[in-house]
């Protein structure tokens, strides 16, 4: 009766393909754009193309009139119903914001916000009546410089009186973690060696593939919503707690997602906007956005001014750090746009042993579109300006900037180790990596090219850049979640279902948009039950499925989502072995499971979970009322602490030092991502990290002009690299488990973006250090390189 | 985003395209769409009528007349790529063609699309001003030729009028020159920031005639006379090309935006122009 007896090869750490591919890259799948709905409507938003303004009036007669319309809202329609988005994390008690409505009432405050929306029978009607609502706006001055807003000389919301939300410090001789960074740096001065740098984050644009799409049904019991979204459970509470609808009364669904980056980690004003248009019309609605309004209307990320000084000896132990940064929350605080610095703000230490630590952070708006996670979120950050220091350090000392690192670097027989800023590093093996780094790069033989190069002075110099990152993965621990001021927990929870034929159904809360979790959480599956890959099937994503789960970023769906899939596949065999004992007629002491398979030792008695499974299901042959007929399980986890991953990684770059052009010539990763589940989908997360780190040290930058518009609004001018654009990287691992999860994994989707930047920038500043360049603003393009060229030859 | 609604014509003879195009106030010429479409759809432009000329066979392929190639407007940029007549007597056509975006693109758009639009960035306009093409344009008085030179007028401007179609472009034989297209970009996909076209012939280790167009260094194309005159009669060697090359910006006015200001691109263009014609002649 049952299907699969044997048990497979071990899947844990198996290079399986992604079961979900087939029908991702082809399309023909569930993107919330392909859902169509009898008598459905289509929504356009009208934006504004001002970034700071005051409506005076909207006339929507003309596009009320036009073919198809059904309906034209504003602001002041709304003004009751749609309350204002909400923001999860007061990283301060006193923490400021304006009110943040989902459409503009009188006063907009960055170029794209929505002022208007359309309903029509077509989305080409609404479109063309969208064309027609006319917006009588009264320009007011824009707040744009980081620092300037930050001093608030133009005011983003003027009725909020100051553009800073919330100024937030730690400091480790206050919390006794460590000692007084002034007096360090102090000392250092004297004796030693101070670098201050001022390092500019751009701003960046998460850019994933599919667009922003929504799907609302109003018509049954239940209101549906289809979303485009990283975070569907999210969506279902902030729809009951925003609009009002009570949440039994919601069921959210997150089809296939096509890419987030953190981008799709957001509550949305559409989202609000086409709940309301479907409950007005009360019919279905959609609304899916062109790629012009989610360049320009989609949360930004990076996007920080940070100014760091670094103490050391002068053998370049380091002494203190300290940074100031400005963060850009943009015009409005989203979902957690106010811990993005946060989220860094303890990392800035990386894999070394500061004595002393001071970070403080102001959160200022301007009028800019909004902020929030992005890939790495605040841990891209804090990486890069750390490991840009220890490059400047090592050139300062005159040493080679890996033996500058392991100079600081946490040993490995050091774990698990308390750092400068509290946190706890459970494992580590930064010798390891690095040495396996350095051999897969060719480290000695580069070096000696380089010196070649410089010697006979060709055009094109050679340089090598390092960055040995740390990140903290797994967002989960609540109550750390808690003690910093965000409102959600961080839990998962996961179900087992065993059917009656031998499939197994696994729930999870966790919400892939492109991870291939439905893999990976097979692969955990079939390895603890026993059954085939191929029996497993992974459900995510609908809140009347998976009712229970707190959704993917923050790279904590293995280490979270994966451990409570893990916990609940486990209360399954628990569950099982009585019954397999009942049926077996043996003691449950006496009985094995292994294979798939429960036996009774020293027999050649047993039965596999899918004969149980059925047995289950027919429940002839069980005993007692109080044996339950079902093997189901579930599990929530909430884990102790992060993981930590870490690693290092090499780039060679070539400068052209006439035209300013840069190439990666070679790029060697070295991850520490704790134990592999599958290592092709590792690989595919380090390949596609590294493609975005490499983006922001080379190519992407969102640029505004002097009034606020977004001159960099469409794929024209922002510049997302292809294959062709990057080298063919060189991948590599060394395995050193994490000691806060039972499988000992950490990790892995933000590590390449994390890692890459720094080693990037680090590596074309050393190509052309001895030309007297110290530093170049990202993205270093050509003209970029070719002017500090020109101003280092010139000084 | 969805274009504003357009009447829709396929003609399927250049006559009749100009007809269509007399007869209709604010019609517009559609060939791959690869520039129009991404015009319309972002609504930066609207026109009541499209005149498609897809279906006009004489519009499309590549024939030998004689001391010139006749390449037909509507010949799609993944054929131009590959035709071994090109390849032949106007490598440069071939080589510049290659570079532009990517494959999806080059089997949609088409070679007097790219002429027509005109974009100072567009990779094809330096080339036929470097080597001397002549553009064939239909209109309700008939047909007429214009040089290269006279046909780019400004940016997105050229002599073809509003009830006009480029019919094809003549390409004088370079039969045995060097040819190089040294394009400079960010990423794969980007349009040339500057880029130089170059044709070279040598006579032993001399250079005895050159050809040498700048791609946006200005509103139109332009020829780098000054440099050509300064290669002839010069040997191809690093330091000779050097010093023509140094005069590439002469009398330039490039733009400045986000990948450069002028001075950079005048910096790039006498760089480039080394580059390229030392690799024109082989020994780059
Ligand atoms: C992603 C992308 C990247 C690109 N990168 C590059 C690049 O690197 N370099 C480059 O050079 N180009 C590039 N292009 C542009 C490409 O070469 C286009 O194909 C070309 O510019 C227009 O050709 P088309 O046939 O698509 O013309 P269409 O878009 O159909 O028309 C363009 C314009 O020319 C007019 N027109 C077209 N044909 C005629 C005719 N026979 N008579 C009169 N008027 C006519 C049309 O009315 C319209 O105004 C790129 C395009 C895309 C989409």
């Amino acid at each position: 009766m049952t299907s699969t007896q044997e048990r497979p090869a071990a899947e844990i750490g198996a290079p399986r393909k992604r079961k979900e591919d087939a029908r991702l890259i082809t399309g023909r799948t569930r993107w919330t754009d392909n859902v169509v709905l009898p008598g459905m409507l289509h929504l356009a938003m009208v934006r504004s193309p001002f970034a700071h303004a005051r409506i005076l009036g909207i006339d929507t007669e003309a596009a009320e009139n036009a073919p198809g319309v059904m309906a034209v809202l504003i602001g002041t329609d709304l003004a009751d119903e749609q309350g204002a988005l909400p923001n999860a994390w007061a990283v301060v008690p006193e923490q400021k914001a304006p009110t943040h409505p989902s459409m503009a009432v009188d006063h907009v405050a960055f170029a794209g916000e929505i002022v208007a929306m359309v309903v029509a029978r077509t989305a080409a009607e609404a479109d063309d009546a969208a064309e027609l609502v006319d917006v009588d706006y009264e320009e007011l001055p824009p707040a744009l410089d980081l620092k300037a807003s930050a001093a608030d000389e133009v005011l983003a919301h003027p009725d909020l009186g100051t553009n800073v939300s919330a100024v937030w410090t730690f400091d480790s001789a206050e919390s006794g973690t460590g000692q007084d960074v002034d007096a360090a740096i102090a000392t250092a001065r004297e004796s030693g060696i101070v670098i201050e740098r001022e390092i500019r984050q751009q701003r960046l644009i998460p850019a994933f593939m599919e667009p922003r799409s929504i799907v609302v049904d109003p018509t049954a019991e239940q209101l549906t919503v289809w979303s485009a979204t990283q975070v569907p459970h999210f969506v279902r509470i902030f729809i009951a707690l925003v609009l009002g609808i009570p949440e039994h009364k919601i069921r959210v669904i997150a089809p296939d997602v096509g890419g987030g980056f953190g981008g799709k980690l957001q509550f949305t004003p559409e989202e609000v906007l086409t709940v309301i248009a479907a409950r007005r019309t009360g019919k279905p609605c959609k609304y899916s956005e062109s790629r012009s309004e989610s360049l320009m209307s989609a949360h930004h990320g990076r996007d920080q001014v940070q100014k760091v000084t670094l103490a050391a000896t002068k053998d370049g132990t380091v002494t203190g750090f300290k940074a100031e940064l400005l963060a850009d929350m943009g015009a409005y605080l989203g979902l957690v746009t106010s811990a993005i610095p946060l989220l860094g703000a303890l990392m800035y230490n990386g894999i070394y042993k500061f004595p002393a630590y001071r970070l403080t952070f102001t959160n200022v708006f301007t009028n800019k579109t909004w902020t929030d996670a992005y890939r790495g979120a605040g841990r891209p950050e804090a990486t890069f300006a750390i490991e840009r220091l220890m490059d400047e350090l090592a050139a300062e000392v005159g040493a080679d900037p890996l033996e500058i690192r392991e100079r600081n670097w946490i040993k490995h027989e050091e774990f698990p180790f308390d750092t400068v800023t509290g946190m706890r590093y459970d494992s580590g093996n930064y010798e390891a990596a690095t040495a396996k780094a350095k051999e897969l790069f060719g480290y000695d033989a580069l070096r000696a090219e380089q010196r070649r190069r410089r010697e006979s002075g060709d055009p094109v110099q050679l340089g090598i850049g390092v960055s040995t990152y740390t990140e903290m993965c797994g967002l989960a621990p609540s109550r750390w979640l808690g003690s910093m001021g965000y409102v959600g927990g961080g839990w998962e929870h996961a179900s087992v279902r065993m059917l009656p034929t031998g499939k197994v159904e696994v729930i999870t809360g966790t919400s892939p948009h492109g991870q291939g979790h439905e893999t990976a959480w097979s692969q955990l599956v079939a390895d603890r039950l026993g059954v085939a890959f191929e029996d497993v099937e992974v459900l995510h994503g609908d809140t009347q499925i998976a009712a229970r789960g707190l959704d993917t970023y923050g790279s904590r769906s293995l280490a979270v989502g994966g451990m409570a899939v893990l916990a609940a596949a486990d209360r399954v065999i628990e569950k099982a072995k009585p019954i397999a004992a009942q049926l077996l007629e043996a003691n449950v002491d006496d009985l094995d499971f292994t294979g798939g398979r429960f036996g009774v030792r020293g027999t050649e008695s047993g039965m596999s979970m899918g004969e149980l499974a059925f047995a289950v299901f027919q429940g002839h042959k069980l005993d007692g009322s109080d044996v339950e007929r079902s093997l189901d399980a579930d599990a929530t986890l909430d884990p102790d602490d992060f993981s930590f991953p870490h690693g290092t990684h090499l780039c060679a770059t070539e400068v052209d030092t006439e035209t300013g052009g840069v190439k990666i010539r070679s790029y060697v990763s070295v991850d520490d991502v704790g134990l592999v589940v599958n290592p092709l989908i590792v690989e595919g997360q380090v390949h596609g990290g590294l493609a975005q780190g490499i983006a922001q040290a080379l190519f992407e930058e969102a640029v505004h002009d002097e009034s606020g518009t977004l001159l960099t609004g469409s794929f024209v001018e922002y510049l997302v690299p292809s294959a062709a654009d990057l080298p063919a990287f060189v991948t590599a691992r060394t395995e050193t488990p994490a000691t806060t999860n039972q499988l000992g994994v950490k990790g892995v989707g933000e590590a390449g973006t994390i890692a890459s930047t720094p080693a990037v920038v680090n590596a074309i500043v050393d190509a052309v250090r001895h030309l007297g360049v110290t530093d170049i603003p990202m993205p270093c393009s050509p003209y970029r390189v070719w002017k500090a060229l020109q101003e280092g030859t010139r000084s | 985003m969805i274009p504003a609604g357009f009447e829709y014509y396929a003609p399927t003879s250049v006559d009749e395209a100009v007809t269509l195009l007399h007869d209709h106030e604010d019609a517009k010429v559609l060939a791959g769409g690869q520039s129009l479409f991404a015009v319309l759809r972002v609504r930066l432009a609207a026109f009541e009528s499209l005149v498609d000329l897809g279906k006009i066979d004489e519009l499309r392929g590549i024939r030998d007349d004689g001391d010139a190639l006749v390449i037909g407007a509507m010949t799609p940029h993944s054929v131009v790529q590959i035709d071994p007549q090109v390849f032949d007597h106007a490598r440069l056509i071939s080589l510049a063609t290659a570079t532009i975006a990517d494959p999806q693109v080059r089997h949609r758009g088409t070679f007097g699309g790219s002429l027509a639009h005109a974009d100072p960035a567009g990779d094809l306009p330096a080339v036929a001003v470097a080597l001397d093409a002549s553009f064939v344009i239909a209109g309700p008085g008939g047909r007429r030729t214009v040089g290269a030179s006279e046909f780019f007028q400004g940016v997105f401007t050229t002599a073809v009028g509003e009830d006009e179609v480029l019919v094809e472009v003549r390409v004088p034989k370079y039969t045995g020159w060097g040819a190089h297209y040294e394009k400079f970009n960010r990423v794969a996909q980007q349009w040339s920031i500057v880029a130089v076209a170059a044709a070279v012939r040598l006579e032993g280790d001399t250079i005895a005639e050159a050809r040498v167009g700048l791609t946006n260094m200005g509103s139109t194309p332009i020829r780098a006379t000054a440099v050509e005159q300064a290669l002839v009669g010069q040997p191809a060697t690093a330091d000779a090309v050097r010093a023509a090359a140094e005069r590439a910006a002469d009398g330039t006015s490039p733009p400045t935006d986000l990948n450069g200001d002028a001075d950079y691109r005048r910096h790039l263009a006498s760089v480039l122009t080394r580059r390229a014609v030392l690799a024109a002649a082989g020994t780059g």
